[in-house]
């Protein structure tokens, strides 16, 4: 990867981050009355896939979507303002910070039910099989989702008719609180989907090179036509499950596995790699995070000042045409 | 040959005098059939998929021939997974397809309610009309010959309290025609509700491609006493009925819905407005389905046209028994129609 190619993975894994630190700060404030679930700590898998995908190559993200959706190259300012549930935001206000979408990056949508894009996403990369328009679709979930009857039924499907579909699975070692070892009889998530016949990786997954290197491959084993492929990537779900808490300790989960993912931190660790081989300074990364911060105070302010929706509206798009 | 041929082909020819005189008469299946192959022909953007689509019988014949016609990737079988097919359907919509889902039971929908309810009518207002989903599922129902419990149900009444889905339900060869094409056409997703024992009925049907919008009904007999509202299959025992009663000087008007979702009110205004007398009858379980819902709507814009009190002739709320004599017991026909109408008339 060029130093170019390593400062734009570095700066928008920063500017989830921060995005996501914001977002936690505000929420105190009630004003974004929509439940979040954050993704601090995961930055490197969105970055490290959404940088082998092309504008119009589809996504299918999870309720936990904001880093994908920024990865992607998503609207920031009509993302928060949908989390202020306004008008301007990338749903209208009708989906909140569980369903984003920005098609004009391909994003067609997220959904909260837990395996609920996993079908949808396979029905894309259906659709692009049979146009033949090229594109490759990257379906994201977590490791609860592979408990679902859709994770199996697609990727047998996906498997039968080699679709151009990319599977991601953000295994963060929790569904809400429950722990992958209390669900599953076996660890390796990746061997599930291998048994349908579909070429399958365990990787880090906070290691956003090795995630960029996974996909890469991937996406141009997809876009030749030779069928899915699936990237089980590790990870650590800092926060709770859904809004802002700090579960750690009280009878979630352990102070020791927590403090020993959060040595891993995807973004600490890719910055100190990028100084130790002179692609970054103090001053620029500095410079980035001052950029950073200024797009966000903007997309605040775009959010709250933005009117919300009237009540006249609330059967519109209940059908389409 | 499949059961259900079996007592299909037992069942006597019934005509049903439709909305068009071609002069070309045709039965519901190969009405289906038709309309399904132009639309193909029409249009690149349409597929078919299904368990079992391709298969010598080709669900009860209505998708015979047309893969070996249009090819393995717009006709195909798929793996036994109707959850994930619907989702597969609905993905594919919003990438700008048009498929056609196809249950060969109506019972296998209920197995794929999480992303037909929860996602593909959903999608278009969780993201403001920015990925539509023009998605239409067939679904086929019978009754009789021992099918039971998880072989026979029409459970179109649950879903009618799905947001943003529609709900076609043909009882006409020239509207299981008109109404395919109109739900193909439609942007959203549609359920298109077929009955087996409604599969051998003829009727005309011109040739061209036609489209029939849903929401409207029609009135398949004119009456002055007593309006019957019936859907799917039992518009024919409606039909039957209105003959038997007009054996006893009662004049019955049949109003046949065609869609359930949108309903057409107005329709059924009017005729009460002639009438004052209202039996509807539906092919579900009697309780919060079609008919509950018809009957909610009167009562709300049409109680002071009301001069008896609304009869409901449906299945009762009763898992479908398989022994013939509880079946009977089980299904209403025409003469349920036409004991209920007269009980109802002397209220």
């Amino acid at each position: 990867m060029d130093h170019q190619s390593l400062l734009e993975c570095y700066k928008t894994m920063l500017k989830i981050r921060m995005v996501e630190q914001r977002i936690a700060e505000e929420y105190k404030y009630d004003e974004m009355k929509t439940p979040i679930h954050l993704s601090i700590g995961q930055e490197a898998i969105a970055v490290g896939v959404c940088r082998n995908l092309k504008p119009d190559d589809y996504l299918f993200v999870t309720h936990r979507s904001h880093a994908q959706y920024l990865a992607k190259g998503g609207d920031l300012n009509k993302m928060i303002a949908e989390l202020y549930l306004r008008k301007t935001g990338c749903s209208s206000g009708r989906g909140g910070s569980m369903h984003l979408i920005d098609t004009t990056v391909g994003m067609m949508g997220s959904s909260a039910i837990v395996g609920g894009d996993i079908p949808l996403g396979t029905g894309a990369a259906l659709a692009s099989k049979l146009k033949g328009d090229g594109r490759v679709t990257a379906v994201f979930f977590g490791d609860g989702a592979v408990d679902e009857g859709t994770f199996h039924e697609s990727l047998n499907f996906a498997a039968l008719k080699k679709l151009p579909v990319l599977y991601i699975c953000e295994n963060n070692y929790y569904a809400i609180n429950s722990t992958v070892f209390q669900r599953h009889a076996r660890e390796d998530i990746f061997r599930w989907a291998e048994s349908y016949g579909i070429p399958s990786f365990q990787i880090d997954g906070n290691d956003v090179l090795k995630v960029s290197e996974a996909a890469e491959k991937a996406v141009e084993r997809c876009r030749r036509g030779e069928g899915p492929v699936f990237l089980e990537c590790l990870t650590y779900r800092w926060k709770g499950h859904i809004g802002t808490v700090d579960d750690v300790g009280n009878g979630y989960r352990p102070k020791e596995e927590y403090d020993y993912w959060l040595s891993k931190c995807p973004i600490h660790w890719f910055g100190e790699y990028l100084r130790s081989i002179g692609v970054l300074t103090d001053e620029l990364d500095q410079g980035i995070r001052d950029e950073i911060a200024k797009q966000i105070e903007e997309a605040f302010a775009f959010a709250k000042n933005s009117p919300k929706p009237s009540p006249e509206e609330l059967m519109d798009h209940v059908y389409a045409g | 040959m499949p059961w259900t041929t079996v007592q299909v082909e037992k069942l006597g020819e019934f005509f049903i005098r439709g909305n068009s005189d071609s002069g070309r008469i045709l039965s519901y299946k190969d009405a289906l059939h038709e309309a399904t192959d132009q639309a193909l022909a029409r249009d690149p953007r349409v597929f078919l998929l299904g368990e079992g689509i391709d298969d010598p019988a080709g669900v009860f014949g209505t998708t015979k021939g047309l893969q070996e016609k249009y090819g393995k990737d717009r006709v195909f079988d798929t793996p036994i997974c109707e959850n994930s097919l619907t989702g597969f359907a609905a993905g594919a919509a919003m990438a700008g397809l048009r498929p056609i889902l196809i249950h060969s039971r109506m019972d296998f929908l209920i197995l794929s309610l999480d992303q037909l309810a929860n996602h593909a009518c959903k999608w278009n207002y969780m993201f403001a009309g920015k990925v539509p989903i023009p998605l239409v599922i067939r679904t086929v129902s019978a009754r009789g010959w021992g099918s039971g419990a998880q072989h026979s149900q029409c459970v179109q009444g649950m879903l009618m309290s799905v947001p943003g889905l529609k709900i076609a339900a043909p009882a006409t060869p020239y509207d299981a025609k008109g109404l395919l094409i109109g739900s193909i056409m439609d942007d959203n997703p549609v359920l298109f509700v077929e009955h087996r024992w409604l599969y051998k009925t003829t009727g005309d049907v011109p040739e061209p491609l036609y489209s029939i919008p849903l929401g409207k009904g029609a009135i398949r007999r004119p009456g002055t006493d007593l309006t019957i509202v019936a859907v799917s299959y039992m518009v024919v025992e409606a039909m039957k009925a209105a003959e038997k009663l007009a054996a006893q000087n009662i004049s019955a008007e049949v109003v046949d819905l065609r869609s359930i979702k949108p309903i057409d009110e107005a329709i059924i205004l009017g005729s009460l407005a002639k009438t004052g007398a209202l039996l509807v009858t539906d092919t579900g379980n009697i309780t919060g389905g079609v008919a509950s819902e018809v009957a909610a709507m009167v009562s709300e814009k049409g109680f002071s046209l009301l001069k008896h009190p609304i009869a409901r002739v449906c299945c009762p709320d009763c898992p479908t028994p398989a022994s013939d004599i509880l079946e009977k017991a089980y299904y209403p026909d025409s003469d349920t129609i036409c004991a209920r109408a007269l009980e109802m008339l002397k209220q």
